[in-house]
């Protein structure tokens, strides 16, 4: 702003200064005309009294310019208060370089006949030598005027007040309701051929949300951008939505930011692109805030400002909930390197969450960011201006080369759906889209990967798995051309591992089958073994008591023989040796039978 | 122009002859020689000529030349007329051309004080 009113100044004899009220200093390409008069016009609670005060506290704050305000509606308390809610502390600016001019009449005060300004104009001439004030405005201007009850007498007290402020050369702003068609239609007109500015504000209900805009219809010597633009207040102040400046791209970057999801990082092609913008569309509960959370956890784990706007829980409810799937963002809030902004989409209208969010980037300065869900905006207001500002929001975002991780919700599993509501993924970079995939009686959560521009990606379809240890996307298996998920993904492991199970316990078993046999023919080995031995010793014994028997018989036969002295009987005798021997060979043939 | 006193305190007696203090003090604070205030100048004395003979105190303030003394009084339009004493005090502000207007405000009769 300031390029564009040192530009006029080379332009034109006429110098600006700055009202400090965000957006109206670019629309008016450098503020108000310095030393001339600017009538604000409009309806009440349309902001003409916050513009006038926010004019005159930034003159003093910044340039140390005193300044006299006039107030003849409200009284100076609840100005200060108002004030108050804006954090512009007046009581003790007015210790010192403001003047409140308590001016609004007395109810008891009564009136018999003309009066006019010549007095107060006296009275604030002396106050302005005192405070050496170049900043003057009057507030309400028509409350006062209205008393004369008199055209002409108006007429001429505006007269009067021109002339008077022409003379002490103040930068001064008179504020006056104007519906159009009330009483101070007449000299409205007027009003504004005295004028070197005016600047009309405007209040009205779209679909129940009020929303403000502010115009500048003149602009004596100077340029300014024609058209109505929406304001809104923020924490400290009006905010106009300027339009932004053309963006210029910087070179195109080529580092990758994880998402802080390894398994997605991988499916990305090694991760987000640095100041790219990601969509994560689906339905409700398809966990697009975890991913959300995992992008900004990781963000701030790399000690990268992060912004976290939500739009439909509290920033405690999210970290509460993102804490149960092990994400934790208390610690980085605490830091300071985290900032969360929640803003209730119904409280205020979609315009004044894109001024204060920007109001916000402003502040936080911040590296990466995270909208959920952005196309909360729509549901209040005309879905138009909603899908407007989320464009606007998404632009503004890319121009400042944040990394945003953007959620959007969409009814039902066709991503396509969000193509036609809020059109925030012909800006994305890389869209992502979360889905239930209904199987087998089940929903389970599946991610694709729908775009990424500039970037190698998957085209596979994951099941998302939510665990306490953080979300990690499953293999999937295909089967008939399907992805398989769940259950079915689970009994195709099942199946898997039982096939595995089966595999190994066969081969153990085989081995120990092998081993038993083994140890069976080791066993049966020295069985046999020492059978052979005892057999052995068997036949041995044998033919010890075979050798001492046939002796004996030899011995008894010879003794019989010697005894008989007759080799008659030799023959009858042959029957229990031949039965003897019999057994003996038997016995032999069992010890050489075995194997 | 700047301050002056149009007319001194006179005391009214009562019909019992206990002094009364029905002194009324004003203050009218005007711009200099701006037509309204010369307005209000002639039509305050002519009424307090007619309807204040017994006494009053009248101050005028030239809110141009004291405009610091205009602004602790907390003028804020010219002519403007305060009523300082007796008790409520008022202010009427005007060139009081509606004289029963003024002296409604006054708290004076037009009536009782003729």
């Amino acid at each position: 702003m300031g390029v564009v009113a040192r530009k006029s100044v080379v332009r034109r004899p006429l110098s600006k200064v700055a009202t400090g009220v965000r957006g109206f200093d670019e629309i008016s390409h450098g503020g108000l005309p310095q030393s001339r008069t600017s009538l604000v016009v409009g309806g009440p609670g349309t902001g003409k009294t916050v513009f006038a005060l926010q004019a005159l506290v930034n003159a003093v704050q910044e340039r140390k310019q005193p300044g006299i305000f006039v107030a003849f509606e409200e009284l100076t308390e609840e100005i200060f208060a108002n004030a108050a809610t804006f954090g512009w502390p007046l009581p003790a600016l007015a210790k010192g370089p403001l003047f409140f001019l308590n001016a609004r009449l007395s109810p008891q005060l009564v009136q018999s006949g003309n009066f006019d300004l010549s007095g107060m104009l006296a009275i604030l001439e002396a106050k302005k030598q005192d405070l050496g004030a170049s900043w003057i405005v009057f507030d309400g201007i028509d409350v006062l005027l209205s008393l004369l009850q008199n055209p002409d007498a108006e007429m001429r007290e505006i007269y009067r007040l021109r002339d008077w402020l022409a003379h002490n050369e103040l930068t001064a702003i008179i504020t006056a309701k104007a519906d159009g068609d009330s009483s101070m239609a007449v000299n409205y007109g007027f009003m504004q051929f005295m004028v070197d500015c005016v600047i009309r504000f405007d209040r009205r209900l779209e679909q129940a949300i009020p929303i403000r805009r502010l115009e500048i219809t003149k602009y004596r010597g100077s340029g300014f951008a024609a058209g109505e633009f929406p304001l809104s207040f923020g924490p400290d102040g009006m905010e106009v939505a300027a339009p932004a400046a053309t963006p210029i791209h910087p070179e195109v970057s080529t580092e990758r930011v994880s998402t802080g999801f390894a398994d997605l990082d991988s499916m990305l092609g090694g991760g987000l692109l640095r100041a790219s913008s990601t969509l994560i569309t689906g339905a409700p509960g398809t966990s697009k805030t975890t991913l959300a959370g995992q992008f900004a956890e990781d963000a701030c784990r790399r000690g990268e400002r992060t912004l976290f706007v939500s739009f439909d829980e509290g920033g405690e409810r999210i970290r509460r909930n993102l804490t149960s799937v092990g994400i934790h963002l208390d610690e980085y809030v605490k830091s300071g390197l985290l900032r969360m902004y929640s803003g209730r989409t119904d409280a205020i209208n979609p315009e004044e969450h894109l001024l204060r969010i920007a109001a916000l980037m402003l502040e936080h300065q911040p590296r990466c960011m995270v909208i959920d869900p952005l196309s909360a905006i729509a549901r209040t207001g005309a879905l138009s201006s909603a899908r407007a500002i989320g464009n606007r929001l998404m632009y503004k975002v890319r121009d400042q080369q944040i990394t945003a991780v953007i959620t959007a919700l969409v009814d039902g599993d066709n991503p396509q759906v969000e193509a036609t509501e809020l059109q925030l993924s012909t800006i994305a970079d890389t869209w992502i889209h979360l889905s239930y995939l209904v199987r087998s009686g089940e929903r389970n959560r599946a991610l694709t990967i729908i775009k990424s521009r500039g970037t190698q990606h998957s085209n596979q379809v994951r099941e998302l798995i939510l665990s306490a240890e953080g979300p990690a996307l499953m293999d999937v298996y295909s089967s008939g051309g399907e992805v398989l998920m769940g259950t079915l993904r689970w009994e195709k492991e099942a199946e898997e591992s039982a096939r595995k199970l089966r595999q190994q316990a066969e081969f153990t078993h085989k081995r120990r089958e092998l081993q038993f046999a083994e140890a069976d023919i080791a066993a049966r080995m020295a069985a046999l073994q020492l059978d052979l031995a005892r057999k052995r010793a068997e036949l041995a014994l044998y033919n010890r008591e075979d050798e001492a028997h046939r002796m004996s018989a030899r011995e008894w036969k010879s003794e019989l023989r010697r005894l008989r002295s007759a080799d008659a009987t030799a023959t009858a005798k042959t029957p229990p040796g031949k039965r003897r021997r019999t057994a003996a060979s038997s016995g032999r043939n069992n010890g050489n039978g075995a194997p | 122009m700047g301050r002056r006193d149009v007319a001194g305190k006179r005391t009214k007696a009562g019909a019992a002859g206990v002094p009364v203090t029905t002194v009324v003090t004003l203050c009218l604070y005007v711009a200099g020689r701006a037509p309204n205030s010369v307005k209000a100048i002639a039509n305050l004395e002519a009424i307090c000529r007619r309807y204040l003979a017994d006494g009053y105190k009248l101050e005028i303030v030239d809110v141009c030349e004291h405009p610091r003394r205009a602004l602790a009084d907390g003028v804020l339009v010219t002519p403007s007329l305060t009523k300082v004493a007796p008790a409520p005090t008022s202010i009427v502000i005007g060139n009081l051309s509606d004289t029963g207007g003024v002296l409604a405000a006054l708290g004076l009769q037009a009536g009782n004080m003729e």
